[in-house]
């Protein structure tokens, strides 16, 4: 067993830190873990069923199928099927609420604006909607319409947002294989059913929905929701900014912004700005916000707010005993994160009705609400900065300069400078002569398996 | 000296002694690799429950030793330098006597046709997978004096909790 908890310099200052303030963290309890069950690690248990659970020994001396029969194939892809389906209903469930709030903004009924008319424009075209003699407040309706359509669809026919978006050789070659996902929410409740007690026992055709899962996830899901959410906050342009625990300030009140979703987050970054007098009045020089996850993300790109940190080591941006608040949506909250805050002054705050931790302030935030929530979180870190034990804080001194916010169209228009009729034919052709290997994509947060 | 001891109140059937213990009887020693090995790595710990309690069973290295006893070929031995009952499984002539007389039933057939038993991990430096894979700590590698000491402690807490 390795003994490096991670590599990351500001965290192991942090590491430290927290051990001599008695706070357990992330790495602890990996450590507790040792050893991680055998069966869970090769997915080769089931409870799926109340026969169960049920594990199969791989060595082949113990039992080679669970009570109903399931061998371990069966068992391995129904898992993977379900952890998928949770993954997709993860993302669908947020671009669901961003089309939720481009529609109430499109009818004047909450304060968010409509920040990119062209990315507007280009979705429906895409989408192949009527765009003449429509502003911009029917044309974001009629998007809403045609994205509400997905998840109303009662037909058989598949995803809009896939066949707009896919060329049509891919597109042939998902409906040869059967897996053309039809409505998310539906194939998300199939992926449950076809799953449960007595169903699919075809691991080649679980692995295959499983697949479909990744269509829905990555169309209803992803790139419904960056799409809308580009309309609604603007699409992102480079920008440089800072990264790393070293972005938090000493005189400042911090204010940390964790978890996915920039409905809440662009709010918080809009009133800190606002509130930044209010701020001075009680004795800081300001405000200072950073980004946790794919949250601080969102305002990294759009807002150049600089990034505290990454998923697992969300505990230690608490442990610096700068925090004033940090303010969470969802996803990637760490349940441990009540307990570790309880030991400074630094005050957790929840605003999703699904993630509520116990130990933290619950604000409750909605899209009707969304100023008024994010003003009260706002002035609830400038209240808690007086409160801060000078002797508890420690900030690393690292942080690194970092460029941000290549979205698919700040790197077509970069391309466009090099040939404007036809922008990723330079890409395309270095690809192709071999000057370019091959793309890479590095998606996803960091483990404690492996740091 | 150290021996294998179990809490069986604490066992809750997992089994990850038994995948541990195949892990490291194994070429590769790590879960992943012995998966996809031929022969497979067998277990020499076996968890068997009736319903109330489980129990993870290997051999009980005990001091009559009849499994030494009736071996005809002279593979099963006591290791002075160890203290171990010890299988040379060279010698083995897969005659069974051992399996029938073993009182606890964990001596097993090897696929090359001989007998496979607890080694207490002779190759991991006598360090046993199985008290180390053990979650709940049911299986313990401690002195009997330490053993039956903790066990005295939880008899005087009980006692305890009674007059309260």
């Amino acid at each position: 067993m390795t003994m490096v908890k991670t590599i990351e310099p500001a965290a192991e200052v942090l590491l430290k830190k927290a051990a001599q303030d008695n706070v357990e963290t992330v790495f602890d309890r990996y450590e507790a873990q040792q050893p991680q069950c055998g069966f869970g690690s090769l997915g080769i248990c089931c409870r799926h069923c109340i026969q169960g659970p049920c594990r199969i020994d791989p060595f082949g001396n113990g039992p080679r199928a669970g009570i109903c029969g399931a061998t371990a194939e069966v068992i391995v892809t129904r898992n993977l099927l379900r952890q998928v389906a949770a993954g997709t209903a993860a993302h669908v469930d947020h671009a669901y609420e961003a089309v939720e709030a481009l529609e109430l903004a499109a009818e004047g009924k909450i304060d968010y604006e409509i920040a990119d008319e062209k990315k507007l424009l280009a979705i429906a075209q895409t989408l192949g909607l009527e765009t003449d003699g429509k502003d911009k407040k029917e044309l974001a309706m009629a998007v809403v319409e045609a994205a509400y359509q997905d998840f109303g669809n009662h037909t058989g026919k598949p995803i809009r947002w896939l066949t707009a978006n896919v060329p049509q050789e891919r597109l042939a070659v998902w409906e040869s294989l059967g897996i053309l996902p039809r409505n998310p929410d539906r194939e998300i409740r199939e992926a449950l059913h076809q799953t449960t007690m007595g169903m699919d026992a075809d691991p080649v055709n679980l692995v295959l929905a499983t697949a479909k899962q990744g269509l829905v996830d990555g169309y209803s899901g992803l790139i419904l929701g960056t799409d809308i959410q580009d309309i609604l906050f603007g699409t992102p342009m480079p920008v440089v900014t800072e990264a790393n625990l070293g972005v938090l300030q000493k005189d400042k009140v911090n204010i940390i912004v964790h978890g996915h979703v920039p409905l809440l987050s662009e709010k918080i970054v809009y009133w800190a700005r606002e509130l930044e007098d209010e701020a001075k009045a009680q004795g800081s020089q300001g405000i200072q916000v950073a980004g946790i996850c794919c949250t601080g993300n969102e305002v990294l790109m759009r807002q150049g707010v600089p990034l505290a940190t990454n998923y697992l080591a969300q505990e230690l941006a608490i442990v610096t005993g700068a925090v004033d608040v940090m303010v969470v949506d969802v996803q990637c909250i760490m349940p441990s994160l009540a307990r570790v805050a309880a030991c400074y002054h630094t005050e957790l705050i929840t605003t999703s009705p699904i993630v509520k931790i116990p130990g933290a302030t619950h604000v409750s935030f909605s899209l009707e609400n969304a100023d008024e929530a994010a003003r009260e979180i706002v002035r609830k870190a400038i209240a808690n900065f007086a409160k801060r034990d000078e002797n508890k804080v420690q900030i690393p001194d690292y942080k690194a300069k970092v460029v941000a916010g290549f979205s698919v169209e700040a790197i077509v228009e970069a391309l466009a400078k090099l040939n404007g009729e036809d922008p990723l034919k330079p890409l395309v052709d270095n690809i192709a002569n071999g000057n370019i290997v091959g793309v890479v994509a590095t998606v996803g947060c960091n483990n404690a398996k492996i740091t | 000296m150290k021996q294998i001891l179990v809490r069986a109140e604490n066992c809750l059937g997992c089994k990850s002694c038994e995948l541990a213990c195949a892990v490291a009887h194994s070429e590769s020693k790590t879960l992943y690799g012995a998966v996809f090995e031929s022969p497979k790595p067998q277990q020499r710990v076996f968890v068997e429950g009736d319903g109330v309690f489980n129990f993870p069973l290997q051999c009980r290295q005990c001091t009559d030793r009849p499994c030494v006893h009736a071996c005809m070929a002279g593979a099963m031995y006591f290791d002075e330098e160890t203290g171990l009952v010890q299988c040379d499984r060279v010698r083995c002539v897969g005659c069974w006597m051992c399996v029938m007389v073993c009182p606890f039933g964990v001596i097993a057939q090897g696929e090359d046709h001989r007998a496979v038993k607890c080694d207490r991990c002779r190759e991991l430096d006598y360090q046993p997978a199985c008290v180390e894979a053990c979650p709940t700590k049911a299986l313990q590698f401690v002195p009997v004096s330490r053993f039956t000491q903790s066990g005295r402690k939880s008899y005087l807490a009980q006692i305890a909790k009674e007059v309260e």
